[in-house]
């Protein structure tokens, strides 16, 4: 039987990066992913904060495959047929530790797995790991077929948020619809020239925007735009919870997102050229599944590391963080004595250190927030009132800002108070 | 069980496969008329992938050795890759510019001699026939030239007793036959589902070791009788078919005229009936 110090499942950020890091540190290493190659199972774009990759690779930016690097911010508040928009630019933007960027996953995570080769570790593609291999009350290994098995010290689970393996490993029980969102996305093509003069952009710069309210029908969610080097990447997150209790399929809801008019000035002309959809844990570190057992750690999204607040949404890099916090709780258990449990439990030590735990549990209530509706339907409407007054100059006579506000406030159907405690609860949790 | 022949080792088949362009990516270079070959995705030859199969059945059943040979450009290695992750325990891969060009003749004596020099074979497998040249010829110029008896055609084979039974597909029905070993079957296409690469062969190749590339000097192939010139197969003309533009007629307009226009053009031509 073939037999490694670590294997790790799934070829995404976490476990490569888990790989990676096990690899330096004189571990055999197995990395183990089901497509073809890595990333091809994954969503194809979006955006990635840089700092864990800093750490993890000091010089990544020299061969990582970056689409653009984000210099402007935007949030945009729609209804039917209107938005508002607020833009950020500042030249702190992109720079540094803080920068982030736009990339494709198949190129991004094909990347990543190379230089977890390179470093050491076997990657393994085309195999889907079916289950554990559990014995005598720990995790030994992997298991693709019954006679299929691969024997290691540490089985490192980073296989995204399906977790199901992470459930078979009793570490998670069974995902509940409040517990997910899902997610769509698709790429859309346009020249190179097009993206930049159309969203004023130089060559290696890009944008980011989130779309609020009626961009998700008014459903608990968001969408988001990002500009690659010649496509868009648009999609939206919502609550499947929602989706399901409104009878809507997120197919209809991307439809009519597509044709806003605050969204079509963007994408006009361009191409869809892929399509996916995807789970997105909505977990909170309040429940977040148990992170190590015997012989075993888990990872990313596996592990519901995941930050969706409304305005940034982060996956990527709490999945490269996390995973070199597991490869770090590997090396201390190994001077320790062993893969036990108890050895591994330095983990949760090593993923505050990468202020993996720290981050989440600081927009914990994030989540929560997010469940209050008013936010997704009712306020986006509001703000769109007083700025339909704000700007509408009919000659009829126009009433101060404050009237203006204090006007629409009242008249909406939340009482003063609730809109109050609401206000401060989104500011707590952000 | 494992069947245990001459003397203490265990039973050694051997199964020559070979690379060819995807069926679904066949492509006739319009110029030169030859098969393209450069630049196509490949596969093992579905019927070699075939009784690659059986011998990984007999290995599962009596614990033999699988080794897979074949003859090609290095590039080969990709399906001798995949042999060893299905399962295979090792390979050799006759390769040198001074087989190329070389017709059935040529190759079945090549691929004879590198069986001989493997050596301790008890049952050698090749498929039916190839999915891009398709004479069916190699595997019989095999049995030839190692004086095996063989069994064409076969779609099972059982080891009983030290000896070979196989079903033969004829054209009126099967037939068993049975033979000692060794000897030679020739598979046929689509008779099993080949098995997927594991996780254990595939960590066996990216360790490495599992191909052994062997020149002609290696296994002492005479260089009079390989290569183009010592082929005696002369192509003498190869014709594509262009296959006849389709008669396309659009109806357009109102939809529920057009429908009712295409309907009715369907059921004139009867290709539906009303
Ligand atoms: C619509 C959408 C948009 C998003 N946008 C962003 C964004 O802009 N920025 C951001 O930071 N995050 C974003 N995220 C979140 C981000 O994609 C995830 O947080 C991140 O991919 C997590 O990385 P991971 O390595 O844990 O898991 P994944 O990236 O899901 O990787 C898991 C890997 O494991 C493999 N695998 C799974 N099971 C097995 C098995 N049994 N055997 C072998 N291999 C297996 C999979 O094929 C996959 O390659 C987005 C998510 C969605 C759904
Ligand atoms: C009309 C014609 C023109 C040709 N022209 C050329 C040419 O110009 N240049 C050229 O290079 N080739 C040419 N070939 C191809 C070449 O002669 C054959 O591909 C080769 O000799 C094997 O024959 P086959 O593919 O018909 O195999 P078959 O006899 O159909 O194969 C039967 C079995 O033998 C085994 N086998 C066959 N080939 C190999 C191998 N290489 N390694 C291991 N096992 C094998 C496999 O198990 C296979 O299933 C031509 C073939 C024909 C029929």
């Amino acid at each position: 039987m073939e037999r490694f110090d670590a294997i790790v499942v799934g070829a995404g950020p976490a476990g490569s990066s888990a790989a990676l890091t096990l690899a330096r540190k004189g571990f055999s290493t197995l990395l183990v992913e089901r497509g073809r190659s890595p990333g091809v199972k994954g969503m194809f774009g979006g955006r990635i904060y840089s700092w864990a990759l800093h750490d993890l690779l000091p010089d990544w930016a020299k061969d990582c495959p970056v689409e653009r690097f984000v210099v402007r911010e935007n949030l945009a508040f729609l209804t039917e047929d209107a938005s508002l928009a607020i833009s950020y630019d500042s030249p702190k933007l992109g720079q540094g530790r803080a920068s982030s960027f736009t990339a494709l996953r198949a190129k991004f995570d094909a990347w990543l797995a190379k230089k977890a080769q390179e470093a050491g570790a076997m990657l393994v593609t085309g195999i889907r790991v079916d289950d554990l291999w559990r014995e005598d009350g720990r995790v030994r290994g992997v298991l693709v077929a019954p006679k299929d098995r691969v024997g290691a010290d540490l089985v490192v689970i980073a296989e995204g948020a399906t977790s199901i393996l992470t459930r078979a490993a009793g570490l998670k029980r069974d995902l509940e619809p409040r517990e997910v969102s899902v997610g769509v996305k698709e790429t859309i093509e346009l020249p190179v020239e097009t993206i930049q003069e159309r969203f004023g952009l130089g060559e290696k710069e890009g944008a980011a925007f989130v779309f609020a309210g009626q961009a998700s029908l008014g459903l608990r969610g968001g969408g988001f735009l990002y500009t690659n080097q010649s496509s868009i990447s648009l999609g939206l997150v919502v609550s499947s919870e929602d989706l399901s209790r409104k009878k809507i399929e997120i197919q209809e809801v991307q439809n009519r997102f597509r044709l806003h008019p605050a969204v079509q000035r963007w994408i006009r002309g361009g191409k869809v050229v892929e399509y996916s959809a995807h789970l997105v844990p909505e977990l909170g570190a309040g429940m977040m599944p148990r992170l190590w057992g015997e012989g075993v750690l888990v990872a990313g999204d596996a592990a519901g590391f995941l930050i969706n607040n409304g305005y940034t949404f982060r996956g990527v890099d709490l999945a490269i963080a996390s995973g070199v916090a597991a490869a770090e709780a590997a090396e201390a258990a190994r001077a320790a004595g062993g893969m036990s449990a108890a050895n591994l439990a330095g983990y949760e030590k090593f993923l505050r250190a990468r202020n993996v735990l720290t981050d989440l549990e600081r927009f914990r209530r994030a989540p929560l927030y997010m469940k209050n509706e008013r936010l997704f339907d009712v306020y986006p409407r509001l703000l769109m009132e007083i700025a339909e007054r704000l700007y509408t100059v009919d000659g009829s006579g126009k009433p101060r800002l404050a009237d203006i506000i204090l006007e629409e406030a009242t008249s909406a159907d939340v009482p003063k108070l609730k809109m109050l405690l609401d206000l401060l609860q989104g500011a707590r949790s952000m | 069980m494992s069947v245990l022949v001459s003397g203490m080792r265990p039973m050694r088949i051997i199964v020559c496969i070979k690379q060819v362009p995807k069926a679904q990516e066949l492509q006739v270079d319009p110029v030169t008329q030859t098969l393209k070959r450069v630049g196509v995705p490949s596969e093992i030859n579905p019927p070699d992938a075939n009784a690659l199969e059986i011998a990984l059945t007999l290995k599962d059943r009596h614990a033999a050795e699988v080794v897979v040979l074949s003859m090609g450009p290095t590039s080969f290695d990709e399906s001798l890759e995949r042999a060893i992750a299905m399962g295979a325990d090792r390979s050799v891969l006759l390769t040198d510019r001074i087989l190329g060009g070389s017709d059935t003749v040529p190759t079945a004596y090549a691929l004879s001699e590198t069986i001989q020099k493997i050596g301790g074979y008890d049952l050698i497998l090749t498929g039916e026939e190839t999915t891009d040249a398709s004479t069916g010829h190699v595997g019989p110029g095999i049995a030839g030239h190692l004086a095996l008896p063989q069994i064409t055609y076969v779609s099972e084979v059982q080891i009983v007793d030290g000896t070979v039974r196989a079903r033969r597909t004829a054209e009126d029905g099967t037939e068993w036959w049975q033979t000692k070993m060794p000897s030679l079957c020739t598979v046929n296409f689509g008779c099993n589902k080949p098995r997927s690469p594991t996780l254990t062969g595939k960590i066996r190749v990216k360790r490495g070791g599992v191909i052994a590339h062997w020149s002609c000097a290696d296994v002492g192939i005479d260089p009079k009788k390989v290569g183009l010139f010592n082929s005696p197969t002369i192509v003498a003309k190869v014709d594509t078919i262009r296959l006849p533009p389709r008669a396309g007629r659009m109806f357009s307009g109102d939809a529920r005229e057009s429908v009712r226009a295409l309907l009715d053009a369907l059921i004139r031509d009867r290709v539906i009936v009303p």
